[in-house]
Order: structure tokens, then C-alpha cells, then sequence
């Protein structure tokens, strides 16, 4: 009995002094990535080809994505709303569940499993097969040169991607419930356009999926370079990101939103 | 950084080093000097702290106790910066080559000058070509590093290691798993580049005998120590019990064939009481 107390406690010691040890390593990397991003910038077609891959490689999934959510939110909303007499007011529904929350949450999510999981594949491919070695050899630093340009390529394509998601999903809403289920389309438009504020619900969707491109892309970057350099390291790495990203999008968005929307 | 440019002094220094990974003791009092132009060879078994020694030179390690020195200047007190300039100075190859997979091989020689030096696009294409030429592999710039053979790829990244003609080589494990020829090529184009540049090497090996035919002089590693030095001759004709072993591929001696365990008998018996 007191032998596996002892073990216990010795193994939850190990694990909090490995936790601190890796919130340390994680902060260090932070600075650090900060600080050469001058660099990379400095060097804009670094970044300029990640937003390639990490936004423009993403558009179809989040294209499509957003014209189903949309086509569920015109079925479900237009459900609820006529049974109040209501349905008319599905556009209002439809664009501010979606530029409030659907559109930088579910974007965000897609984000992290397309192109998070990637990133982290990537860099942490490099690093098993000795290229961020190699590189730092040449005197390169891999955060310079590869993590970086990853980095902000993701933080900048993340604002459009739930942009063009939200757009969708409106679109999507349209399809439903103006031309299959037959609402007017005047007040599905009119209605919407009153009812959404650009500084309220746009400007605060934007800066939660701003938040939510930092949030994984540093999970991203930081789980590949930082994961054990064989098979099953990486396998394990792209894992954290994706489960990683998918509860800080989750608590960050319950977070912001108690900030922005509280009546 | 000092830069001593006299050619008395060994370029690469090491004395009394050692180095642990955390309570693991991996090197235990390393003396070991390289001068200019000198091809030397580091060998020992798997797990005798080579590869070790290799990053400590390159800086990609700290010493624990002991003291670095490469081209004059104690590496433990560079600090990045200095350190980055000294890096430009050296070449290094790895085991599978570590080619950057997406890029070309024109790409990937190309890279170190691309980001060290602002020649305009034509002199850094003459000087890749002039690299990929010194390996045999000019026509294959167009080509991506999983098209390459094993072979291949390693010239490729000695094409690169030797991009800004460094004053120091280094190659970890170059003819591991390399066919016969490309053996034979890779071993002449370390000893060719390394002449024609000046420079000096050091090689981590296994290879005994493709080694011994182009080196000037060869460590032994054994536990963490240097066990025997000498020059290939002295090698090849050396009674040293552990050399012996080595150079000859004996599966017993200094390094034993069984792990430490009880005597066979006593195994078997022992658990019939």
C-alpha cells in the first residue's frame, strides 16, 4: 500500500515538473518565434507560399462545409422560427449564428484538422529526418525559415477562411429556405441587413477567428517542433494538435464570447 | 570570436571532454585534435559516444566539463550569433543526407548560398552547377530527393555541405548503407573535395576499410573514451586488443559477444533448484 502511494506520488511529481518544464520550453518558443518573425517577414514570400498551403488548400473543404452548415441552419431555423409565425426572419437567424460564432468556430476546427495537422506532419517530419538539424548547421534558424512563415500564414488565412465559411453558410441558408422552402426573398435580405451589426457581430466574428488562427497555428508549429523525432512521435504530435486546437477554440470562444456578447 | 589563421594550431581542439544525458555519462575525458588539410576518421562501436563528439563540435551540444576549441575560439562561450558565423565556416553531411524534400537538388545546394551570401542568380547558378559537377551530378539538378538513390542523395548533400567552401567537414555515418560503388564514390569525394579545398574532415564511421584507405588519421571511441589513435598503418598493424577486434570484425574480445549475464549453467539449472 505505501509502496504504490509512493509510486503514485512520485509519478504525478514527474508529471507536473514535466509539465512545468514544458510550459517553459513552450513560453521560450514563443519569444522566439516572435522574434524572428522579422525575418521572415523580411522574407514575404516565405509566408506569402504558406498562406498558399495553409488558406488557399484549405478553401474547398471550408467552402463546402459552410454551404451544408448554412443549408442545416435554413432547415432547422426556419422549423423553429414559423412556428412562432417567425419565418421570415430566418436571414437574421442564419447570418448572426453564423457570423457570431459558426462561422470563426467551425472554420477554426476545420482549420486545425486540414491545415494544423499538416503543419505539424511537416515540421515534424523535418525534424525526424534531420532537416531543421541540417539546417541549423548552415547556420539557418528553423524558426526563421520554417516555423515562422507557418505560423503567420496560418494567423492570416484564418480571418479569411471564417469569412468566406460565414459567406457560405448565408448562401447555403439562402438556398434553403428562400428558393426551396419559399421565404420572401426580400425579408430574408432586408431583415438580415438590419439586424447585423458590421462593428458588433461582424468585427467581433473576425477577431475571434483572429484569436482562433494564433490559438492553433502556435499549437501547429510548437507540436512539430516539438515532438519526438521517430514515426509514432509525429503520429502523436498531429494527434495533440488536432485535440489541442479543438478545445482552445472551444473554451477561447466561450471566453471571448462572455467579453463581446453580454447584452 | 578569435580566429587564429596560424597553421600550427590544431583547427578542431578537444580536451579532457565530457558530456551526460542528464545522470548518463556519455563521453568521460575526451583528448582529441584535427589539424588543417587532415582527413580524420572516429570510430567505435554503436552507442560509443561519436556521434556525440560530432555535435559537440558542431555546437550543437555543450560540454559538460572539458573545453571545445574549432579554429581557435571555445565554443562554450560563443554565444548564437558567433556561433552562426563559425557554422558558416563548416560543412556537415548526415547520415541520410537531410536534403530539405521540397526543394530540388539545384535547390537544395543552391540553398546555403541563397541564404549566406547576395550573389545574383547567375554566379550562384554557375557555383551549384560547378558543386553538382564535383559530385557527379549536374544533370540531376532538376530531379527531388525521393527520385535519388541512396548514393545520390548523399553526394547531393555533400554538393551542399561544401556550398561556401568551408575550413571544416564534418560526415556522420557517410557510407552507411551505401552499395560497393557508391561507397567507393562517396569515400574519393571526401578525400578529392577535402584536398581541393583546403579544408579539414572528420568522419564518424563504422567503415573500417573504406576509411582506412582515405584517411591520414584515425580515433578510437570506446565507453566514452579514446581507447586507440594512430595513423591507418599504425592501425592495421596495431596488437591493441580492441583495434584488433574492430579492424578484423572478431565477434568476441575487449567488446564481449554476451551481454553481462549469469553463466549459462547456473541459468539453466538454476531455476530447478
Amino acid at each position: 500500500m505505501m509502496g504504490r502511494s509512493v509510486s503514485f506520488v512520485r509519478r504525478l511529481g514527474a508529471s507536473v515538473v514535466d509539465g512545468i518544464w514544458r510550459l517553459g520550453f513552450a513560453t521560450r518558443f514563443m519569444v522566439l518565434l516572435l522574434v524572428y518573425s522579422g525575418q521572415s517577414f523580411r522574407r514575404l514570400h516565405l509566408t506569402i507560399r504558406e498562406i498558399y498551403f495553409s488558406g488557399v488548400l484549405s478553401l474547398l473543404i471550408i467552402i463546402v462545409s459552410g454551404l451544408f452548415v448554412g443549408m442545416v441552419l435554413g432547415l432547422q431555423g426556419y422549423e423553429t422560427l414559423q412556428r412562432f409565425g417567425s419565418g421570415d426572419a430566418l436571414g437574421v437567424l442564419v447570418a448572426l449564428s453564423l457570423t457570431r460564432e459558426l462561422g470563426p468556430v467551425v472554420a477554426g476546427l476545420l482549420f486545425a484538422s486540414r491545415a494544423g495537422s499538416a503543419v505539424t506532419a511537416e515540421i515534424g517530419l523535418m525534424k525526424t529526418t534531420e532537416q531543421l538539424k541540417a539546417m541549423d548547421m548552415m547556420a539557418v534558424s528553423p524558426i526563421a525559415r520554417v516555423v515562422a512563415p507557418r505560423f503567420w500564414g496560418g494567423v492570416i488565412s484564418m480571418p479569411f477562411l471564417a469569412a468566406i465559411f460565414s459567406t457560405m453558410g448565408v448562401v447555403g441558408g439562402w438556398l434553403i429556405g428562400v428558393v426551396f422552402i419559399g421565404v420572401d426573398a426580400g425579408a430574408f435580405w432586408s431583415q438580415m441587413q438590419a439586424a447585423v451589426d458590421f462593428r458588433y457581430d461582424v468585427l467581433n466574428g473576425v477577431i475571434k477567428s483572429v484569436v482562433f488562427g494564433v490559438a492553433v497555428s502556435l499549437i501547429a508549429v510548437f507540436e512539430g517542433y516539438d515532438c519526438t523525432p521517430t514515426a509514432e512521435g509525429v503520429s502523436r504530435a498531429i494527434t495533440r494538435t488536432v485535440v489541442s486546437s479543438a478545445l482552445a477554440i472551444l473554451a477561447l470562444d466561450f471566453v471571448l464570447t462572455s467579453f463581446m456578447f453580454r447584452g | 570570436m578569435s580566429f587564429d589563421p596560424t597553421h600550427d594550431e590544431p583547427l578542431v581542439c578537444l580536451k579532457d571532454v565530457h558530456f551526460a544525458y542528464g545522470e548518463r555519462s556519455i563521453l568521460k575525458g575526451i583528448d582529441l585534435s584535427v589539424r588543417r588539410g587532415q582527413v580524420v576518421a572516429i570510430m567505435g562501436g554503436s552507442g560509443s559516444g561519436k556521434t556525440t563528439l560530432l555535435r559537440l563540435i558542431g555546437g550543437q551540444l555543450r560540454a559538460s566539463q572539458g573545453e571545445v576549441r574549432v579554429a581557435g575560439s571555445d565554443l562554450s562561450r560563443l554565444g548564437r550569433n558567433d556561433l552562426y558565423a563559425l557554422r558558416r565556416r563548416m560543412g556537415m553531411l548526415f547520415q541520410f543526407g537531410a536534403l530539405f524534400t521540397d526543394m530540388t537538388v539545384y535547390d537544395n545546394v543552391a540553398f546555403p548560398l541563397r541564404e549566406h551570401t547576395d550573389l545574383p542568380p547567375e554566379v550562384v547558378r554557375d557555383l551549384v552547377l560547378m558543386k553538382l559537377d564535383a559530385v557527379g551530378l549536374r544533370g540531376a539538378g532538376a530531379l527531388m530527393p525521393a527520385e535519388l538513390s541512396g548514393g545520390m542523395a548523399r553526394r547531393v548533400a555533400l554538393a551542399r555541405a561544401v556550398a561556401l567552401d568551408p575550413m571544416l567537414i564534418m560526415y556522420d555515418e557517410p557510407f552507411a548503407g551505401l552499395d560497393p560503388i557508391s561507397l567507393g564514390v562517396v569515400g574519393q569525394l571526401i578525400r578529392r573535395l577535402n584536398d581541393a579545398l583546403g579544408a579539414s574532415s572528420i568522419l564518424v564511421t563504422h567503415d573500417v576499410h573504406e576509411s582506412l584507405e582515405i584517411v591520414d588519421y584515425v580515433y578510437f571511441v570506446s565507453d566514452g573514451r579514446i581507447v586507440a589513435a594512430g595513423s591507418p598503418d599504425e592501425i592495421r598493424a596495431s596488437t591493441d586488443p580492441f583495434v584488433h577486434q574492430f579492424v578484423h570484425a572478431e565477434i568476441d574480445g575487449p567488446v564481449p559477444f554476451h551481454y553481462p549475464a549469469e553463466p549459462i549453467a547456473q541459468a539453466l539449472l538454476g531455476g530447478r533448484g
